[in-house]
């Protein structure tokens, strides 16, 4: 026998797309009309009009006006407060979250799901509850100010440990994800090859982390870069970012030509931020040889790992669930003791000239029903969008991939004021119509499908298709019978996660909500806006609800979870 | 007629033509073997008469219709990938009924060929298993059955035993032959492993760089490789340059005497190990025993002749020389072929 090994015919295997060619790129074409259509009307279209409304001046261009106003003391302070915070924020985020990222990768311990599932709701929680809950925990009148008189939201702290808070789960998925997949062996060899333990981590499972640790560090430096809710509770008239900066310069200072050239400023940033991104997650694809987590965690072992348990759990008490408590806690705590007052009060509306037309309950309601628009639109959109994106091939594809990030980092109060100035008139006349608010919420939820359905789409397996075409499917059929069930779940997750971001939005709903329609975090905001125990105490109230649906929300999907796709999110 | 037939098929990846103007036909009921070392463009073959590899250039005709512009699906072809391929989220049955499915079979039809399926591959009452409890073996026979399933004209087998072990594989061997024998089946199989397609095969073609090498019964080619090349690829390595005139062939051997009716001129000589007879020292061309490889019963012996490339022999356990002897060796008449020199 000349050859005992199994052949594998690469020819066929590195270019089956090669015959299919013309009617898979007209497929794949087709496919991505909806999304880039969808993304050209309600994303671009907004965003360049308030931008060249803001830079057009007296009927011409004026770049120099441009620099002028980028190169102003104040905005040049805002800038550099919003880029040290994002880089304080990633740095402690990842100092705090990296410890528990192992915990939950390679230690076996009981209650490791529910650990799990606890650092992973932060991170829907609407950006308003996150700041509310802050305000609770460290604000005037929170529970360490009643306990020592400790306040923190006159400094940036409160700012830091919120955004700690949100971003702990991206460190603990992303990083967490790969490091539970890593081969324990590697790190072995290495032992055997006479490296000390922490030679062997640095030199073996420290490289084989970086990329990943670099995707999350450049996610959450996004995502504390582009902040919003967070700071617009939590930092006071002191602390300002760019988001927040053109929040304050389109609606209070009405400075469109200001917050054009700070949305630009963002825009370029976070424009930098993703391109690294992709160039990082490029290079994460090439191989690392990768086992299933359930063989690389083992029970803690000697003292040093029981410790650093106790630690993380500590952390986790004190950061993660602490604020929430304190939440729950402040809702139920009225003037005369403990009890339900302020969501009875959210029930009525305010007779004394309140915040509100209607009773702030109603924006619960509200906010499910656009929540739920929104969801239906980000996972046709997104799901389109992924299934065009399945297979890896041509620049313009990777455009395309890097188009669909992009909401992620443009200013969304932008986004909404685009949407008011101009979704006005025929034949996209939807200022009046609901609509309105689930489209600007889905162009959020519509990143995260993409990025959960990619990977499982990308994982099935070409050939499963065509055993299915031999045997007499078309390729709609060999879709809905191969493709469909294997990627259900990544489905709902994908609805899931939409639905929580959604349910959460803030800087272009505030826009757009109109007063008799607030959505939860857009009442939430109005009441913390507002003076008085009893607006406090219903803010309190609603932020509570508002959690408590995410975090249901988000539970209920843990489960359907498929455990390969923990690597993204 | 021949129920497959390929005119002149090309397929190119790039710059490398993977086809290269191959004719091919599969008569019915019978079982064409293609051979073939990787990338020699087998698989590539049967993509294209399936219809998941689009050809640049030639035709394919099943039952004399041209099958260019016919999607897979409508090919009423059957082909069993190399690796099986099962819907991992479907039991046993659900594979094997998914082409019944497709064609519109009502459920108890499909109950019943499932059912009558499953006990000719051997596997029967398998229908709610789950496809990862299964082994090798049980996911090989459940491939094929879902292949044979919709009664495809023909069935095409992608190195259908390739990842097995070897006593499974020789079992199966003869389990498909019978089988396709009993069901009529026309088959086109790929196999990189000589053993297997002789052992299948009505007829053999051996593939080399998307080129057709040879073709014809598996004894033909195994009496008479066409060239130096499938000589080698059959496991034959006792070859060297030759000149031939009459029945004696002068080689670094020395001369050896070959058949009569051999090509004349300048080739290539075979000898199989058979025909490599080894005697004691002084009797014939000089050897050193350099290796010994034991085979069920028989031996391997590696030798090197002080003259021209090295030689293996096939000896009877008994009969076997110490590594390092010295010995003699002759070559039987009936044992030697005379291949072009290519």
């Amino acid at each position: 026998m000349v050859l005992d090994r199994p052949e594998v015919d690469d020819s066929a295997r590195a270019a089956p797309p090669a015959g299919t060619a013309p009617r898979g790129t007209a497929v794949r074409f087709a496919l991505m009309a909806v999304p880039v259509a969808f993304f050209a009307v309600f994303f671009a279209y907004p965003v360049s009009a308030i931008v060249s409304r803001g830079l057009h001046h007296g009927g011409g261009w004026d770049p120099g006006r441009i620099v002028a106003t980028a190169t102003r003391p104040d905005i040049l302070g805002v800038l550099w407060f919003t880029t040290w915070q994002a880089l304080a924020s990633t740095a402690l985020t990842l100092l705090l979250a990296l410890p528990g990222a192992y915990v939950l990768a390679r230690l076996d311990f009981p209650g490791r799901r529910l650990l799990r599932a606890v650092v992973t709701v932060p991170f829907v929680l609407p950006t308003v509850v996150v700041g509310a809950a802050f305000l609770a925990l460290v604000g005037r009148g929170g529970l360490l100010d009643d306990l020592w008189g400790v306040r923190l939201d006159t400094t940036v702290w409160a700012i830091l440990l919120a955004h700690v808070f949100f971003n702990y789960a991206v460190v603990v998925r992303t990083v967490g994800g790969l490091w539970a997949q890593l081969d324990p062996r590697q790190e072995e060899a290495a032992r055997m090859l006479g490296a000390g333990r922490f030679a062997a981590w640095r030199s073996v499972t420290l490289p084989a982390l970086a990329p990943s640790l670099a995707a999350a560090a450049l996610m959450v430096f996004l995502f504390t870069f582009t902040s919003f809710g967070v700071v617009q509770i939590l930092g006071g008239p002191t602390f300002t970012t760019l988001e927040v900066e053109i929040y304050r310069q389109t609606a209070d200072l009405l400075d469109l030509p200001t917050a054009a050239v700070l949305t630009l400023l963002q825009f370029a940033a976070v424009g930098t931020v993703l391109a690294v991104h992709a160039r990082i997650v490029r290079r994460r694809e090439t191989a690392l040889r990768l086992v299933d987590p359930a063989h690389t965690a083992h029970r803690p072992r000697g003292a040093a790992q029981w410790l650093l348990l106790g630690g993380v759990g500590a952390t986790v008490a004190a950061l993660l669930l602490a604020p929430p408590a304190v939440l729950v806690e402040r809702s139920l705590d009225t003037p005369r003791g403990y009890g339900l007052d302020y969501y009875r009060a959210l029930f009525e509306v305010d007779s004394r000239g309140g915040s509100f037309l209607v009773p702030p309950i109603e924006a619960v309601g509200n906010s499910l029903g656009y929540a739920l628009a929104a969801t239906a639109v980000s996972v046709t959109v997104g799901g389109l969008a992924a299934a065009a994106l399945t297979r890896r091939a041509g620049r313009l594809v990777r455009g395309f991939d890097a188009l669909l990030m992009l909401p992620l980092g443009v200013s969304a109060v932008t986004v909404g004021f685009g949407f008011l100035i101009t979704l006005d008139e025929p034949p996209l006349d939807l200022r009046t119509s609901w609509i309105l608010v689930p489209l600007a919420q889905a162009l959020v939820g519509i990143p995260f499908v993409v990025r959960i359905m990619l990977p499982v789409l990308r994982a099935v397996d070409e050939r499963l298709r065509e055993a299915a075409a031999v045997l007499g499917a078309s390729p709609l059929r060999a879709w809905r019978e191969v493709d469909l069930p294997l990627v259900r779940r990544a489905l709902l997750v994908a609805a899931g996660f939409a639905f929580a971001v959604s349910l959460g939005e803030f800087g272009a709903t505030v826009f757009i909500a109109r007063p008799d329609n607030p959505t939860l975090p857009v009442a939430v905001a109005r009441l913390l806006g507002r003076p008085g125990e009893l607006n406090y105490g219903q803010a309190m109230a609603l932020a509570t609800l508002l959690m408590a649906v995410c975090a249901a929300a988000l539970l209920l999907l843990e489960r359907f979870r498929p455990d390969k796709t923990s690597g993204e999110f | 007629m021949a129920l497959l037939r390929l005119e002149d098929v090309g397929v190119r990846f790039g710059g490398r033509a993977a086809l290269d103007g191959v004719d091919l036909e599969v008569p019915e009921h019978r079982t064409v073997c293609v051979l073939g070392p990787s990338g020699s463009g087998k698989s590539t073959l049967l993509r294209v008469v399936a219809g998941l590899q689009r050809a640049d250039r030639g035709r394919v005709l099943l039952a004399g219709a041209d099958q260019a512009g016919v999607p897979p699906h409508r090919r009423g072809v059957g082909l069993m990938f190399q690796d099986h391929q099962l819907f991992p989220q479907r039991d046993v049955a659900g594979n094997v009924a998914f082409g019944l499915r497709m064609r519109g079979a009502g459920r108890e039809e499909r109950a019943r060929r499932v059912g009558e399926l499953l006990e000719l591959v051997g596997l029967p009452g398998a229908q709610r298993r789950a496809v990862p409890t299964l082994s090798g073996g049980e996911q090989q026979r459940v491939a094929l059955a879902r292949a044979l399933a919709p009664e495809p004209k023909l069935l095409m087998l992608d190195e259908p035993l390739g990842q097995l072990d070897r006593g499974l594989r020789e079992r199966l061997v003869t389990e498909l032959r019978g089988l396709f024998g009993r069901l009529g089946t026309t088959v086109l199989a790929v196999t990189h492993d000589q053993g297997e397609a002789f052992a299948l095969a009505d007829r053999v073609v051996v593939m080399r760089d998307g080129r057709v090498a040879q073709s014809g019964t598996p004894l033909e080619v195994w009496q008479r490789p066409a060239s130096r090349f499938v000589a080698r690829f059959l496991g034959f390595d006792n070859l060297a340059d030759c000149t031939v005139s009459g029945t004696r062939a002068d080689t670094p051997w020395g001369a050896v005497e070959v058949p009569a009716g051999a090509p004349q001129g300048e080739g290539t000589l075979l000898v199989r190990p058979s025909g490599v007879r080894v005697g004691p020292e002084g009797e014939g061309l000089a050897a050193t025993v350099e290796a010994r490889t034991f085979r069920a019963g028989r031996v391997a012996v590696r030798l090197r002749p002080d003259a021209g490339p090295g030689l293996e022999a096939d000896c009877a356990l008994g009969e076997v020389p110490p590594e390092g002897a010295r010995v003699g060796l002759r070559f039987g008449v009936g044992e030697t072929v005379v291949l072009d020199r290519a």
